[in-house]
């Protein structure tokens, strides 16, 4: 935590278009904007939080980052070395560095590997030790994620759906990675597991001095995970602020009303909901201008006109809102 | 006691498993009063799909089973009833939410045709009659230009749009009960804070009972006036809301709502509840908590304990045992 400054990852106007079926008689190609000029730094040992509802492009901006897609613009500094631009030999260092964490421990297990074969596969692939160092490696790790020594030769299937996340983790954390992508790693538990599973991410965190990017569309997992949040909309970032002032100081309106329409378990919480209007629009015609205005309870006329850009209104707190510019909100 | 809308008394359902039949849940006692929801919650696999399930008998024939118990609706015993017999109650008086609109809508016929043909089985209504009711419905629904979308597919619907579409097929007959099961999962949250807006507003304006099925605490406080927590097959604890929220008695329950994280006040750490929840086939013969609660006993591990009644709540738990008035 004294390094908390130093930011390991930096992301830069980082785009990511994927080509969409063409038209007959549209002029040239079209793009799904599905990342749009995202730009923000994640500290050395920090959480930093992604949130938004689906389809707002959380997940493409995790693979953008780890280059499991390729950006289509943009850069992405890791430890100051550009992800985007590095050769298939850099990318293979860098990639024992960071890892990632999926959101279906159903799926991104393979059913015909026994855990330990999962767990020393990232080591068959990067490390030269002796097997008994791997096999080492891989019973220590299974102990730092509560896994049993004993279940090393079962298959995924004769686990719940806690036990295979825990997997997935020793998996992804068996080179010792510094930075861990965790994309929505416990939405498909159970809320008795899922508090399992978030304290163990904690854990090791503090014991690895792990840095960690944590995508979720459930404000109050991020509430308790996360140093810094990012809220996205449609591609971009409407906000970025410190857990505590997001959640005590909303500025974007989208951000406000997204913590508003969160259900709290209290049977006595009064609070005013705001209720958006109409659906998320299609990503493969977004509104112009800011993506929001169409919802937006607070409109102004340049809203349609100009997109806002991500400016500091407060110390760490950004925002991409006319309103604040205006200094109506701040 | 003034009659109940729907009773449930000692329902007992099971499943056939590799040729053995397996209790899936058993000692199901519960009541819905006119006009009240009640929201049942718990973690997958708990019980609550295949209780409101088996209300309905819609779980599958050759491989489930009714064991034993009651379902009393509007004072006649429904748990026997043959299928035609039950298709003049489905729908018409207890209707259903199901949690995924893509599944649970046809691909292939329009949004129109399909609420018109839940209108078609119960009544005689000439086509205008029946395109008039169906338009009114899609508007009380909050569904945006209902003459537009009365022509349209499922595919060209959004997610929000098409549980709109479920909500209204299911008030399109004025049922006493709706049983929705887990109507707004699948949605995103502020789609979901609109699909609560339209419960809570039909709630407000008629009186119709809810049964909500769900794993979301947040949703459950926000809605229900009593709640039902369920694990493993089994009732845990029942009483009002504010009871279970302010005062939970059932170790499952307290730890169930220490492990929620907040999105409205900041946690240090969330107190986790140890273990998994048993399978079917391993579960234990005494409390089904019994494997992970903190203060098992010896009683735990060898008798179910039935319901006590402590103050307004029932608890199924050793740990009140004091407590003299036992309800099953």
């Amino acid at each position: 935590m004294i390094e908390i400054q130093r930011p390991i990852l930096q992301v830069e106007n980082l785009q990511k278009y994927f080509l969409a079926k063409k038209k007959l008689f549209s002029k040239g190609p079209a793009y799904v904007k599905a990342v749009d000029d995202v730009s923000f730094s994640i500290r050395q040992g920090e959480t930093f939080g992604i949130v938004g509802e689906s389809g707002c492009g959380k997940s493409t901006l995790c693979r953008a980052i780890l280059r499991l897609t390729e950006p289509t613009g943009g850069k992405v500094l890791f430890e100051g070395k550009d992800i985007a631009t590095a050769s298939t030999e850099e990318m293979r260092g860098l990639r024992q560095k960071m890892q990632m964490i999926f959101q279906d421990p159903y799926a991104s297990l393979n059913p015909r590997m026994t855990v330990r074969e999962l767990i020393k596969a990232p080591l068959d692939v990067f490390s030269h030790e002796s097997e008994e160092g791997k096999m080492e490696k891989v019973i220590k790790i299974m102990g730092l994620v509560g896994l049993n020594e004993e279940s090393i030769n079962k298959y995924p299937h004769e686990f719940s759906g806690g036990q295979r996340q825990r997997i997935v983790i020793a998996r992804a954390l068996i080179l010792n990675p510094e930075f861990v992508c965790c994309d929505e790693p416990v939405s498909a538990l159970d809320v008795s597991v899922r508090a399992q599973v978030l304290n163990l991410m904690l854990d090791l965190q503090k014991q690895l001095g792990l840095t960690y990017l944590f995508i979720s569309h459930d404000l109050s997992v991020i509430r308790y995970v996360c140093n810094r949040i990012a809220v996205m909309y449609l591609g971009r970032i409407v906000e970025i602020a410190s857990k505590d002032e997001l959640y005590a100081n909303p500025l974007h309106p989208y951000t406000k009303c997204l913590l508003s329409s969160i259900p709290v378990p209290d049977p006595d919480h009064k609070s005013e909901r705001i209720i958006l209007e109409g659906d998320v629009p299609s990503p493969y015609n977004p509104p112009s201008g800011c993506h929001f205005h169409t919802r937006c309870n607070s409109v102004l006329s340049c809203c349609s006109v100009e997109y806002p850009l991500l400016r500091e209104v407060a110390p760490g707190h950004f925002v991409a809102c006319h309103l604040c510019r205006q200094g109506e909100l701040a | 006691m003034a009659e109940h809308l729907l009773s449930v008394h000692d329902l007992a359902v099971s499943f056939l498993v590799r040729k053995k039949w397996i209790t899936a849940v058993s000692d199901i006692s519960f009541y819905v009063d006119k006009g009240e929801t009640l929201g049942i919650v718990g973690e997958s696999g708990c019980g609550k799909s295949v209780t409101s399930l088996s209300i309905l008998h819609l779980l599958p024939k050759t491989t489930s089973r009714i064991d034993r118990g009651s379902i009393v609706f509007e004072g006649t015993e429904i748990s026997h009833f043959d299928d035609k017999q039950m298709s003049r109650i489905r729908g018409k008086q207890i209707a259903m939410i199901f949690q995924d609109s893509m599944t649970s809508l046809n691909p292939v016929m329009t949004i129109g045709v399909q609420l018109m043909e839940a209108l078609k089985v119960h009544q005689k209504l000439s086509h205008e009659e029946m395109h008039q009711r169906v338009i009114t419905i899609l508007e009380n629904v909050g569904m945006p230009s209902p003459e537009k979308r009365f022509d349209e597919y499922p595919h060209q619907l959004s997610g929000g749009m098409r549980q709109r579409v479920m909500i209204a097929m299911a008030l399109i007959q004025s049922p006493d009960l709706l049983i929705a099961d887990e109507p707004t999962t699948a949605l995103d949250v502020t789609i979901q804070a609109q699909i609560l807006g339209i419960m809570k507003d039909l709630k407000k304006n008629s009186d119709i009972s809810i049964m909500l099925i769900t794993h979301d605490m947040g949703v459950v406080a926000e809605m229900t006036d009593r709640i039902m927590v369920m694990y493993a097959g089994n009732i845990m604890e029942m009483g009002c809301s504010k009871d279970i929220f302010h005062n939970p008695l059932h170790p499952y329950t307290q730890g169930l709502l220490a492990s929620i994280p907040r999105s409205d006040k900041d946690i240090v750490r969330l107190t986790s509840i140890e273990g998994t929840v048993p399978t079917l086939m391993s579960m234990p013969k005494g409390c089904h908590f019994c494997t992970r609660c903190k203060y098992s006993m010896a009683q735990c591990v060898t008798e179910r304990p039935p319901l006590f009644l402590v103050g307004a709540q029932l608890v199924a738990c050793w740990r009140y045992a004091h407590q003299e008035e036992r309800l099953t």
